[in-house]
């Protein structure tokens, strides 16, 4: 029984950036890459089924992206992964979280996991759409943001604890294959042990291209996503007026600002 | 872009409408004769007639309710019943929340309809004629402005509390549509509330100091919490604060905790400011966040800003105070 993790090497940018010369991305130069935060909670809720099961369950980590996202991959492989996956090819630049689905499908359609876990958005661009998008391109049951799972390798159904707002939860019973996009806290994501980040180092990582997936490049890129970035640009800065000054100097005016309040 | 105009689905809960289907009803007022000049506002559920009066607002020209099988959401029955009122009214562009309902099925719809598509959308426009929706990129650190060329049809979800409803009744048309219904593919089962573990309600006091994760472990907490009591403040925090179990979930701020509803002063120390906390704190008149990073999104919402290590400023502030 196969688990697919579909995980993002998000982006963050550094103190200092710039809109990139043809105005619709940041140059490249000012970010830093890590392993969506949310993606680590639905790799560890994997890990968990499959250290729980009396039966082998194969976590198979998959992402899409060039050749550097490799190293998120070989994080997921260091945190319990046993397999991981990247597909690319440079048609997939521009695409949007669903053109990715429909590329995730694809692999989820080879796979022929039981569960597909993804966490239910990225830290970078949080459009929580890729999981359930990937969910109608293999047209199966979903929940969204999860918080809570009652499911045991083998089962053929799942309880799924979606979080709506101001953490009402409600329980939905599920017929499995089925789509679960995890939320944050749903467990407590481990660490790797430095033995388990040398043993990643040396697995292999499986690369594929769109033609090994039978897609065609019209399905990917800005052809098959279903927006397009026109542009993007620095927002004005916020309306925070600077407290300045020495840390002592900012303490007092902090304090001026408590006690003005409690005495109005 | 069709000219059929815009179709929002109200949304609901627990026999309540939600606030956010005003908030989309506005926000169709600014667009809607770029793209036919008509809002309809379609209702699902097995009591889709008892939120008729609630949607009949200015603005809305057209109120459809689709009776089904369920009285609450259901994220196969929500799929189904968008496309039969989108076949109904072919618009230009549908309206949603970006909430955890549209959450579990607007991105899978689509996908199956190939209609155009963004999520936590914050400003609407048209340029010559074509859509632009701005969301925002990188940790909200850049705007970003999406175009959908081609598409006939757009489905947008709207950040809540972004577009400012007016309430005013008024008398549209209304009128029943039916559709054909999936089989059931899941349970939804009742909806539980939070548990409540502590002996505070962040939502119901005006002077919070609240904590993220730039207290770094939970052997901090202590201080802040003693912090809090010096100045008169109630302690809350951020939600990787109550994921870790350092602070009950009763005394997080933000979509998925509490909405700091009677707070008038806030004071975030180690909190970047993550689109969910600000939900649930942006409005309070005195926001003031002391962060070591001057691009913390936390101070495109606060009035004061302090860029510092929160740990000296709560030192210096506890001499103060002493």
């Amino acid at each position: 029984m196969k688990i697919l993790v579909p995980v993002k090497r998000v982006a963050a940018l550094e103190d200092d950036f710039q809109i990139f010369a043809d105005g619709r991305d940041v140059d490249p130069e000012c970010l830093n890459y890590d392993l969506n935060e949310w993606d680590s909670f639905a790799l560890e809720q994997a890990v968990l089924i499959k250290e729980a099961a009396s039966t082998d369950v194969q976590v198979v980590a998959v992402t899409v992206g060039p050749e550097p996202c490799d190293e998120i991959l070989r994080a997921c492989l260091a945190k319990g992964a046993d397999r991981a996956l990247r597909v690319w090819d440079d048609s997939m630049l521009g695409s949007d979280p669903i053109a990715i689905a429909r590329v995730l499908a694809a692999v989820a359609g080879r796979q022929a996991p039981q569960l597909v876990l993804t966490g239910a958005q990225s830290s970078d661009h949080g459009h929580a759409t890729t999981g359930i998008a990937l969910s109608a391109a293999l047209d199966w049951p979903h929940v969204a943001v999860v918080a809570g799972l009652k499911y045991a390798a083998g089962d053929a159904r799942a309880t799924a604890t979606r979080e709506l707002e101001a953490g009402l939860l409600q329980d939905v019973e599920l017929v499995l294959p089925a789509v679960l996009t995890i939320q944050l806290g749903i467990n407590k994501p481990r660490y790797a042990s430095l033995r388990a980040i040398k043993q990643a180092a040396a697995k292999p990582i499986e690369v594929l291209a769109l033609s090994d997936l039978g897609l065609a490049a019209s399905v990917v890129g800005e052809a098959g996503s279903a927006s397009r970035v026109r542009r993007m640009v620095i927002p004005e800065k916020g309306r925070a007026q600077m407290i300045e000054g020495t840390v002592q100097q900012k303490a007092q005016r902090l304090a001026q600002i408590i006690r003005e309040y409690k005495a109005a | 872009m069709s000219m059929g105009g815009i179709l929002i689905l109200a949304e609901h809960r627990d026999g309540e409408l939600r606030p956010v289907t005003h908030e989309l009803i506005a926000a169709a007022q600014g667009v809607r004769r770029s793209v036919g000049d008509r809002v309809t506002v379609a209702i699902v559920g097995a009591q889709a007639e008892r939120f008729v009066r609630a949607v009949s607002v200015e603005g809305v020209d057209q109120v459809l309710t689709m009776a089904s099988p369920q009285t609450e959401f259901d994220t196969d029955v929500a799929e189904a019943a968008l496309a039969a009122a989108m076949s109904d009214i072919e618009p230009a562009l549908i309206l949603l929340g970006h909430t955890v309902d549209s959450m579990s099925y607007a991105a899978a719809f689509a996908t199956r309809h190939g209609t155009g598509f963004a999520t936590d959308v914050f400003r609407l426009d048209f340029d010559g004629g074509e859509l632009v929706a701005t969301r925002g990129g990188y940790g909200q650190k850049v705007n970003v402005e999406l175009d959908f060329p081609g598409r006939r049809t757009v489905v947008l979800c709207l950040r809540t509390g972004t577009f400012k409803p007016d309430l005013k009744p008024a008398d549209p048309a209304v009128r029943s549509l039916t559709a054909s219904w999936p089989p059931a593919r899941a349970r939804f089962g009742p909806f539980i509330a939070p548990c409540a573990t502590d002996d505070v309600d962040v939502s119901a006091v005006d002077f919070i100091l609240s904590v993220g994760r730039g207290v770094g472990e939970e052997d901090n907490i202590g201080q802040f919490r003693e912090l809090a009591t010096l100045v008169g403040a109630t302690l809350g925090c951020s939600r990787p604060i109550a994921d870790s179990g350092w602070l009950p979930k009763s005394r997080q701020v933000g979509q998925s905790g509490k909405t700091a509803v009677s707070c008038k002063l806030y004071i975030a120390m180690g909190i970047s400011g993550a689109i969910q906390h600000l939900a649930g704190m942006k409005h309070v008149e005195t926001v003031i966040a002391v962060n070591t990073d001057s691009n913390a999104s936390i101070f495109s919402v606060a009035k004061y800003g302090i860029v510092g290590d929160m740990f000296e400023i709560a030192a210096e502030l506890r001499k103060q105070f002493a």
